[in-house]
C-alpha cells in the first residue's frame, strides 16, 4: 500500500514538475553516498529527502520535523538540496514541514492532488519497518504547474528522439562490428567515453574557442583507437580462430581495463564540455529546447544519412553487408574480409566517439564510466533491431530512446532504464532475431 | 614503507569473509559456465537477492536471522526460474546480455526511491545483524546473527589472522558454508547428473538425442549455481551492511576474473581464484599507494590505488587469450566450446 502511494506520488510529482527530466541521469553509475545536512545522526532511524525547484536543488531551506513522543527537529538543506534527520522510532508517523519563508522569492510548494493533504508544504511520512523514509519536495514556480499533458508528451518525445539518435550512433557501430566479426563488444562503451574525453582533453589544451576543431580531431583519434584495437588485438585473435564466447570475455576485460585507465587519468569527478549549460528557449507552450539539442539532433541525422548512404551505395559498404551476411562466401568472392573489418572498426569507433560527445551534452557531463551507463541500452537497441543489422540498430535505438524518456511520464524517473531492459529481455523471448534480423542468426 | 603491514593485510584476505563470498559466488559460476556452459553474466543479481532477501527478511518481516537467510535463498531461486524460463533456449552471447540486463533490473529496483521504505534506496540497509557489529539497530535486538556467536569476546589468532570474536565467527561460518558448497558441487559434477551437464556444455543436441530433457538440466544448474551466488551475497550481508552500489556489473566481471584465474571447469579453482584475486587486489591496492607516497611512482596516491583495477581488466584479457583453462584447469576440459 505504502509503496503504491509512493509510486503514485512520484508519478504525479513528475507530472507537475516538467523540466525535471534531467534528474536521474546518474542512475546506472555507482551510487555515491548522499552528503546531506544531518541532524540527530545518533538516532537509529532516519528520514531523508530532497528539495528541488524544477530539477534545480535549493539549499538553505529550513525543514521542521515533528513526531510522537515530543520529537521535534529542524534541519537545513545543503547545497544539493538534501537533508537527513535521525528519528527515534520506526513504524511511526512524522510530520515534515517546509518553512516556506526560507524558499527563494516567487517559489511556492505546489498543491499535490494525489495526496490528501491540504497544505502541500506539510507532509506526513511513515517510517516503515526498514527504519528509513524519504520525503521529497519537488517545487515549481506558479506558471509551471499548468503544463498540459500534451506539452509533456511532446517534450518527452523530443528528448527521447534526441536520446535515441545519440544511441543510434553508438548502436550502428556495435551492430556492424557484431555482424562482420561476431564479437559482442563490451568495450564499445569505452569507445563512446573516449570521444567525450578526447574532446575534453583537446579543449583543455587548445582553448574553448576551438571546440569546432577539437571535435573533428577527437573523432580522428577515436577512429585511430578503433584501428589500433583491431590491429593489435582483434585481428590476431581472428587469425587464431578464437571462439565467440572467448572474444566476448576478452572485450569485457578490455572494457574494464580501459574504463579504469580513464578513471586513472580524469579521476572520479564529472567534467563539463564548453556550452553544456546553454539557455533553453521556448518552442511552444512549455516545450523548450536548447541550441545544443537542436545541433545535436541535426548532426546525428546528417551523420546517420551519410552512413546509410555509405552502407547501401559504396563499394566497401556493400562488401560490409556481404560479410555480415556470409563471411566465407564474401571471402571466396574476392572480398578482402580483413581490410573491410578494419574499416568497420574505424567507422564504428568514430560513430561511437561522436555519440559520446553528444552523450556528454545530454547527460550532461563527462565521467570515466559514462559509456558504461548506456552500454546496456545500446545492446538493447541493437538486439531490438536485430543484432548485426545496421538499419535495425537505428530503429531499435529510436524506440529505446523514446521508451526511456517517455516511460518517466508514468514510472519514477529513477526506474526509466528498467523499461528498456525489460524490453531487451522481452524481445529475446518473443522475437530473438529482432525487428529486422533473420531467424537463422539465432542458434 | 611498511612492508610487513602491507604483507599482513594482504595475507589476511585468505580468510576474509569477502574472499569467501567471492569463492561461493564463483563456485556458482563454475557450475553455470565451467560445467554447464551457461554464460551467466548476472551473478551480481543473485548475490544482491541473497543479501537483500536476508536483510529485508529481518527488518521488514521481523524473521529470525536463520529464517531470513532462506528468504534470500528463496528469492534467488525465484529469480533463476524467472530468468531461465525465457532465456535458457538462447545461444551463449544472447544469454550473457539477458543475464546482465536482468541483474541490472534487480539493482535498479533495489536502488529506486520508489521502494525506499523497504530497500533503503541509495543508503542501503544496515543494522540487521543485531548488536555487536559495525552498525547496530536496537529494534533487531537479541537473536540477530551477531548474537548467535558462541565464541567468548577476545582476540584470537596470530600474525595476520589476529582478530576479535566476531571476525572469527564470520570466518568459521564462511568456512563451513564453503566446505559444504564445495563438497556438494564436487559430488554433483562427478555424478550422472554432472556428466549430463558437461555433455550439454559440449554438445547440446547430442544430449538431447539421448532423450535427456536439456532444458530441465540447464534450469537445475542455473538454480543451484544461483543459490551458491545468493550464499555469497548472504556472506557479505553477515559481515557488513547491504548497498545496491556493491552489486554492480563490475562485481560480476570480477567474479569472472576469479573464475577464469582458478579454472572454470574445476571444483577448487573458484576458491583458489578468489583467494589469489583478493590477496593480489589487497597487495597491489596497498603497495602502489605506498610507493606513490614514498615518491617511487610518479602518481598521486589516489591514482596509484586505481592501478589494481586496470591490471584486473588487462589480466582478464591475457588469461582468456593465453590460458583459457585457468591456473588449475585441464586443457582437455576447455570450457570455451566454439
Amino acid at each position: 500500500m505504502r509503496t503504491m502511494s509512493t509510486m503514485r506520488r512520484n508519478a504525479s510529482r513528475l507530472a507537475s514538475a516538467v523540466g525535471a527530466f534531467v534528474l536521474a541521469f546518474g542512475v546506472l553509475g555507482l551510487a555515491s553516498p548522499a552528503q546531506a545536512d544531518v541532524v540527530n545522526p545518533e538516532m537509529p532511524f532516519k528520514i531523508s529527502g530532497n528539495v528541488q525547484n524544477k530539477g534545480e536543488p535549493i539549499g538553505g531551506v529550513t525543514i521542521n520535523l515533528t513526531g510522537g513522543g515530543g520529537y521535534a527537529a529542524t534541519v537545513m538543506t545543503d547545497a544539493e538540496g538534501k537533508f537527513t534527520a535521525g528519528v527515534p522510532e520506526k513504524e511511526a508517523d512524522y510530520t515534515v514541514t517546509v518553512d516556506e519563508s526560507t524558499l527563494p522569492d516567487g517559489v511556492a510548494v505546489i498543491d499535490n492532488p494525489a495526496t490528501e493533504f491540504v497544505e502541500a508544504n506539510v507532509q506526513t511520512v511513515t517510517v516503515g519497518p526498514g527504519g528509513r523514509a524519504a520525503m521529497n519536495f519537488f517545487i515549481g514556480q506558479g506558471e509551471r504547474t499548468t503544463t498540459s499533458m500534451f506539452d509533456q508528451v511532446v517534450q518527452r518525445l523530443i528528448s527521447g528522439l534526441n536520446f535515441g539518435l545519440m544511441l543510434a550512433l553508438a548502436s550502428v557501430g556495435l551492430s556492424l562490428i557484431y555482424g562482420t566479426t561476431g564479437i559482442s563488444n563490451f568495450a564499445h562503451a569505452e569507445l563512446v567515453t573516449f570521444g567525450a574525453i578526447a574532446t575534453f582533453g583537446l579543449v583543455a589544451v587548445m582553448g574553448e574557442g576551438l571546440l569546432w576543431l577539437a571535435i573533428p580531431i577527437a573523432l580522428v583519434l577515436s577512429g585511430a583507437l578503433g584501428w589500433g584495437m583491431d590491429a593489435t588485438l582483434w585481428a590476431p585473435l581472428r587469425r587464431r580462430g578464437m571462439g565467440l564466447v572467448q572474444l566476448m570475455i576478452v572485450s569485457i576485460g578490455l572494457s574494464l581495463g580501459i574504463r579504469y585507465t580513464y578513471q586513472f587519468f580524469i579521476g572520479g569527478k564529472t567534467e563539463q564540455l564548453p556550452g553544456s549549460g546553454a539557455e533553453r528557449f521556448n518552442l511552444f507552450g512549455s516545450v523548450s529546447l536548447s541550441v545544443i539539442d537542436i545541433v545535436s539532433m541535426g548532426l546525428s541525422i546528417l551523420i546517420i544519412i551519410a552512413f546509410a548512404w555509405w552502407l547501401s551505395a559504396s563499394k566497401i559498404g556493400k562488401a560490409t553487408r556481404a560479410i555480415s551476411d556470409n563471411p566465407s562466401l564474401a571471402a571466396s568472392s574476392g572480398i578482402d574480409v580483413d581490410g573491410v573489418v578494419r574499416i568497420v572498426w574505424i567507422i564504428g569507433s568514430v560513430l561511437a566517439g561522436f555519440s559520446g560527445i553528444l552523450w556528454a551534452y545530454f547527460r550532461p557531463g563527462i565521467r570515466w564510466d559514462m559509456g558504461g551507463q548506456i552500454l546496456l541500452l545500446i545492446f538493447a537497441a541493437t538486439t531490438l533491431g536485430g543484432l548485426g543489422t545496421a538499419y535495425g540498430a537505428l530503429i531499435g535505438s529510436l524506440i529505446v530512446g523514446i521508451l526511456v524518456e517517455g516511460s518517466s511520464l508514468f514510472i519514477p524517473s529513477d526506474l526509466k532504464y528498467v523499461g528498456a531492459l525489460v524490453v531487451l529481455i522481452g524481445i529475446l523471448l518473443f522475437r530473438p532475431q529482432g525487428i529486422l534480423g533473420r531467424k537463422e542468426r539465432v542458434g | 614503507m611498511d612492508f610487513l603491514g602491507i604483507f599482513n593485510s594482504s595475507v589476511s584476505f585468505i580468510l576474509a569473509p569477502t574472499t569467501m563470498a567471492y569463492a561461493l559466488a564463483t563456485l556458482g559460476l563454475a557450475l553455470h559456465f565451467g560445467f554447464g556452459g551457461l554464460l551467466n553474466m548476472g551473478m551480481a543479481g543473485f548475490m544482491a537477492l541473497g543479501a537483500y532477501g536476508y536483510a529485508i527478511g529481518i527488518l521488514t518481516f521481523g524473521l529470525p536471522w536463520y529464517f531470513a537467510a532462506f528468504v534470500g535463498i528463496g528469492a534467488s531461486i525465484i529469480f533463476a526460474l524467472i530468468l531461465g524460463i525465457p532465456t535458457l533456449r538462447l545461444r551463449g552471447d544472447y544469454l550473457a546480455i539477458v543475464t546482465i540486463a536482468a541483474a541490472e533490473i534487480v539493482r535498479l529496483l533495489l536502488l529506486s526511491s520508489a521502494f525506499g521504505g523497504i530497500t533503503g534506496s541509495a543508503d542501503g540497509l544496515s543494522g540487521f545483524n543485531g548488536p555487536g557489529g559495525t552498525i547496530t539497530n536496537p529494534t533487531v535486538g537479541a537473536g540477530g546473527f551477531n548474537d548467535s556467536n558462541p565464541i567468548p569476546p577476545g582476540e584470537y589468532g596470530f600474525g595476520p589472522f589476529l582478530d576479535n570474536e566476531r571476525t572469527w565467527y564470520l570466518r568459521i561460518v564462511g568456512i563451513i558454508i564453503l566446505t559444504l558448497a564445495i563438497y556438494l558441487v564436487w559430488r554433483l559434477v562427478n555424478s550422472p547428473w554432472g556428466r549430463v551437464i558437461k555433455g550439454i556444455r559440449e554438445d547440446e543436441d547430442a544430449v538431447r538425442s539421448l532423450g535427456k530433457n536439456v532444458f530441465a538440466y540447464k534450469m537445475q544448474a542455473l538454480i543451484i549455481g544461483g543459490v551458491l551466488g545468493a550464499l555469497g551475497g548472504l556472506m557479505l550481508a553477515f559481515s557488513t551492511n547491504v548497498n545496491s552500489s556493491v552489486y554492480v556489473t563490475s562485481l560480476t566481471f570480477f567474479l569472472w576474473t576469479a573464475l577464469l584465474l582458478g579454472g572454470a571447469a574445476t571444483v577448487f579453482g573458484p576458491l583458489a581464484g578468489s583467494i589469489i584475486f583478493w590477496v593480489l587486489q589487497a597487495f597491489l591496492g596497498l603497495l602502489f599507494p605506498a610507493l606513490a607516497e614514498a615518491g617511487l611512482m610518479p602518481f598521486t596516491t589516489i591514482q596509484a590505488a586505481q592501478i589494481k583495477y586496470i591490471i584486473v581488466g588487462f589480466a582478464l584479457v591475457l588469461l582468456v587469450v593465453f590460458r583459457p583453462q585457468g591456473l588449475f584447469g585441464n586443457k582437455k576440459e576447455l570450457t570455451f566450446v566454439k
